[in-house]
């Protein structure tokens, strides 16, 4: 029972995990790091793989782990209860409380984590289409490579690019409607 | 020069338009063809939406030499636990 591809899962699988990872440590590298952790700890762990979940899932329950271990790893070697305030300049000190002060107009942080479950959902959908046709269409559409640079990594004509364009969004935007914007 | 458009062209006219590929007189057109056809009207309102969602989805992809990367480390993994 071979359940797992294991040599696809960068190509499937990478990009999704990034987009999880990068909101909750909030650092390229790190992000990396968690992610080339997973995959060789899935790897290591492979024949603990039921096949209840699908493979994603299963990877993501692996990361989840590397990244609560990545928070224990750098609270341990941190003082306890340090509080970092860095000012800009000399002149602002004393001016912190209010500047520290969370301001309730300012709703980005949220923003970005919706952002991202949104980046998520994305991905979830593009990895239901048939997987050249998903290629494609991320090249194209989140990448922004232009139609040549496409068309000749996958030798094929313009013609042919719009037509599988078509198709892609034709299924994403169904697959969002279900399971997004509702 | 035929100056209405079919449906399936003004689909794909309205694709390219998703990727700022397509023309003036293009664009002109499908706005012509959509004065008058409800079901390309819904889909082109639909695809600018999806556009939109991806956009401000803001998604984050790792370079293709990050992934390639990735892919070695793997599969000397791979290779390393069947020779074991």
């Amino acid at each position: 029972m071979e359940l797992l591809k294991p040599d696809q899962w960068v190509d499937k699988y990478a990009d999704y995990l990034y987009n999880y990872t990068i909101v909750r440590v909030n650092d390229h590298i790190v992000a990396q790091d968690l992610i080339s952790e997973t995959f060789l700890a899935g790897l290591k762990s492979k024949n603990n793989f039921k096949g209840e979940a699908s493979e994603r899932t299963w990877l993501i329950s692996i990361l989840k782990r590397k990244i609560i271990d990545y928070y224990r790893k750098i609270n341990s070697k941190k003082g306890k209860a340090e509080v970092h305030i860095s000012y800009r300049d000399e002149d602002s000190e004393g001016d912190w409380l209010e500047e520290n002060a969370a301001d309730p107009y300012d709703r980005t942080a949220e923003d970005t984590m919706e952002n991202k479950e949104l980046g998520l959902a994305i991905l979830e959908c593009l990895d239901k289409l048939p997987e050249k046709q998903a290629a494609i269409f991320k090249m194209k559409t989140v990448e922004n490579f232009d139609t040549e640079a496409i068309c000749k990594e996958y030798d094929i004509t313009p013609s042919n690019l719009w037509v599988i364009i078509h198709r892609a969004r034709k299924s994403m935007v169904e697959c969002l409607e279900k399971n997004w914007f509702n | 020069m035929k100056f209405f458009l079919k449906c399936d062209d003004a689909a794909h006219v309205c694709d390219k338009t998703q990727y700022k590929e397509a023309g003036l007189f293009d664009k002109l057109m499908l706005k012509i063809h959509l004065l008058m056809c409800k079901l390309c009207r819904g889909y082109a309102k639909r695809n600018t939406k999806l556009t939109k969602t991806i956009q401000s989805a803001d998604i984050k992809t790792l370079c293709p030499e990050e992934k390639e990367r990735l892919k070695t480390r793997l599969q000397d993994e791979i290779e390393n636990g069947y020779n074991s």
